[in-house]
């Protein structure tokens, strides 16, 4: 993908960056730009948060800016909603993915719809952080993908990076919008490395991006399934076929155009990600690529997704999360002569 | 070798609610823990608007009933709470109100027509927060004593001489953002005030089945801040409480929790029936216990107001509610493409999209 460092001349040289990194400087840049940013959640403080995303922020912009709140998502966010609406960019933390629960009425209810409620008069630029996503060995209740209950709220913008570079523009970009932004960070990927001169700027977070290009097949994928459709696309290589890769990005809204640019060009699509199928975010790319290129397409769209089951014991993730084989798999069902 | 024990926060409210003015009128002899009457001019004041709200409730669920608005709770005895509280905000102070405190929105100064516009089915929130400093009314229970809490941490990050007030009910008491909203208000020390109005009826649900604590006044100890249990019906006590609280806020010294014991005197909203619930008995002998009525007699005596004064503030009240009436009888302009146009601050293809469905039927209908 394309990556654009803003000033030249003053960046410095390019050394490696994980997305842990990336977003860690993503928040500095954040809080040391505009004062009313606030950074706050369980551990974020002085242990830097679980993932030590926010490392050594309490002790560069202090505990009026960045601190530990008491153990309590609801509280977080609630009281989040209460500092936009007196002036602040509040920057909050769910630890994992399924500890967001206890805030979902306060994240649906209220962060979703206050702009709505009062036509415009009050905004929350409330930026939510989830680690979400499994693979990593977690126990249970900490590798949900929980992106759905999300995405099919009007209110929210949804946005999960791949990689480092888009990491840092996109949670950069997130924390300036007056809209409120459930930000997922794939747990899988917050090691992944990257040569990068920070800040970058990246293409806006609304926009898909075509990250390989191909004429046969496009591979839609977000945040930790990305890797596992280039693979699969490098594997299709070997099969003779030349399969498109696009990094959806931004969940909600969805970039109807350049998803379906491509798909015209291929006629084919599957759709990849952790969460289970059934009603799954897969379901509704489908049914859009299908409203908009029916005529275009020469297969049906297909989901390569987690089985409808809770997410498994680390023993079994090898088992639920969709492999390269089982892409491989869906790229072969379809009735190739047509 | 002893562990320091901390012992903040560790007394417990009296058991007897703080009263200055008694059913009868009188002055009480209860413990009112270094808290003055206010002044018989700032009762007056007090008596004026809770004879005002009183109308407007009065006046809200008659329209209700005939279907002029969708439902309506009412605050009907209940108005030495919602206005002895929200009067002993100063002007930057802001308001944390749920769906029964249009009460407290009247005495901030939100007109009538945008009060109701609720509950007439024509916008979520009909007023701006920001003019009135006062947040929409949080229909999900207890959500907004966190709102308030985060608004006053603000205030208090920011250095703004700012308060914030929010009222809860004895059901949202049971809710679990009830107890997060206490404790970081009290971790945070935030200058807020959470006057929980003990109606004794969530709904249906008495309290002896809502909770088996003594009181809820209690629950404050737990929190490590200051709770009062206060006669909710005598305006001179809340109006003294909730000013004390307030100043406490604005000192630095945290939040405190306020109990006000009244009642419920209307049904939940028009789509329940009291009576499958509760007995006549019990809402005749808390009419004994009316707001109004005490001062009205306190007063009196006290020769702060006669006959002429009440009859002048009785004619304000009929004059409010003619101007309800008049309010619910003027259909609002609501244009359909406001569906969309508050969602985000970005805009969004895909709404526009869907924005075009609605343009084509309001041209196919004439209404273009």
């Amino acid at each position: 993908m394309s990556v654009t460092a803003p000033e030249a001349t003053s960046a410095p040289a390019p050394s490696s960056v994980t997305m842990t990194k990336a977003l860690n400087q993503a928040l500095r840049d954040s809080l040391a730009d505009d004062d009313t940013v606030l950074v706050f959640g369980e551990d974020v403080g002085r242990l830097g948060g679980v993932f030590r995303v926010t490392e050594g922020l309490r002790a560069e912009f202090g505990s009026n800016r960045v601190w530990d709140s008491p153990l309590a998502e609801s509280g977080i966010i609630g009281t989040a909603i209460g500092m936009a609406m007196n002036g602040m960019r509040p920057v909050v933390e769910m630890q994992f993915d399924a500890y967001a629960y206890p805030a979902f009425e306060q994240i649906v209810s209220h962060v979703a719809k206050m702009r709505n409620r009062t036509k415009g008069r009050v905004s929350l630029p409330i930026t939510i952080r989830i680690p979400y996503a499994g693979d990593i060995g977690g126990v249970e209740h900490h590798s949900d993908s929980s992106e759905v209950y999300w995405t099919s709220t009007p209110g929210l913008t949804v946005v999960t990076p791949s990689n480092p570079a888009d990491a840092y523009s996109l949670l950069r970009e997130s924390i300036a919008s007056d809209d409120p932004v459930v930000f997922m960070e794939p747990k899988s990927r917050y090691w992944m490395k990257e040569m990068l001169s920070l800040p970058v700027t990246t293409a806006p977070m609304n926009r898909a991006q075509v990250i390989r290009e191909g004429t046969d097949a496009t591979l839609l994928a977000y945040g930790p399934t990305v890797r596992t459709a280039l693979d699969s696309a490098e594997a299709g290589a070997e099969h003779g076929l030349s399969i498109e890769v696009i990094d959806l990005r931004t969940l909600s809204p969805f970039d109807d155009e350049t998803v379906s640019a491509s798909v015209r060009k291929t006629s084919r699509a599957a759709i990849i990600h952790e969460a289970a199928q059934f009603g799954g975010y897969g379901a509704e790319v489908a049914a859009r690529l299908t409203e908009r290129n029916f005529t275009h397409l020469s297969a049906p769209i297909l989901r390569v997704a987690g089985f409808d089951v809770p997410y498994p014991s680390p023993k079994l993730e090898e088992f639920y999360l969709p492999t390269v084989e089982r892409v491989l798999d869906a790229l072969e069902s379809w009735d190739w002569e047509l | 070798m002893t562990i320091d024990v901390p012992t903040t926060g560790r007394s417990l409210p009296q058991l007897q609610p703080i009263s200055f003015i008694g059913a009868d009128g009188r002055l009480t002899d209860t413990p009112t823990e270094g808290l003055r009457i206010p002044s018989d001019a700032t009762l007056t004041g007090l008596y004026r608007q809770m004879v005002l709200v009183r109308r407007f409730e009065a006046q809200v669920t008659h329209l209700t009933r005939q279907g002029r608005l969708a439902t309506y709770p009412s605050a009907a005895g209940q108005e030495a709470a919602e206005v002895g509280a929200t009067t002993a905000l100063a002007p930057n102070d802001w308001l944390f109100p749920t769906y029964r405190d249009s009460a407290a929105l009247l005495t901030r100064g939100v007109p009538v027509a945008e009060i109701l516009a609720a509950f007439r089915g024509d916008w979520h929130c009909g007023f701006d927060p920001q003019e009135y400093h006062a947040s929409p009314s949080a229909t999900p229970l207890a959500t907004q004593t966190l709102h308030a809490t985060g608004f006053a941490m603000a205030a208090k990050l920011k250095g703004e001489d700012a308060a914030t007030l929010t009222f809860l009910g004895d059901g949202a008491s049971s809710e679990g953002d009830t107890h997060e909203a206490f404790n970081f208000a009290s971790v945070w020390q935030t200058p807020t005030v959470f006057v929980l109005q003990n109606n004794q009826y969530a709904i249906s649900t008495p309290l002896r089945e809502q909770t088996n604590a003594t009181m809820l006044a209690d629950r404050a100890a737990g929190y490590g801040m200051p709770g009062l249990r206060v006669d909710g019906n005598d305006v001179a006590a809340v109006f003294a409480a909730v000013s004390a609280a307030l100043a406490r806020g604005r000192n630095g010294d945290g939040p405190t929790l306020i109990e006000c014991l009244t009642y419920r005197m209307e049904s939940h909203t028009n789509s329940d029936d009291p009576t499958k619930y509760r007995d006549s008995e019990e809402v005749e002998h808390w009419k004994q216990f009316d707001p109004i009525d005490r001062l009205e007699k306190y007063l009196r005596q006290s020769e702060a107001l006669d006959d002429a004064k009440v009859a002048e503030v009785a004619e304000a009240a009929e004059t409010l509610a003619a101007s309800v009436r008049e309010a619910m009888n003027q259909e609002a302009e609501i244009d359909p493409r406001e569906l969309f146009a508050h969602v985000y601050a970005t805009p969004r293809t895909a709404l526009a999209e869907q924005q075009q469905v609605v343009e084509a039927e309001l041209a196919a209908a004439g209404r273009a």
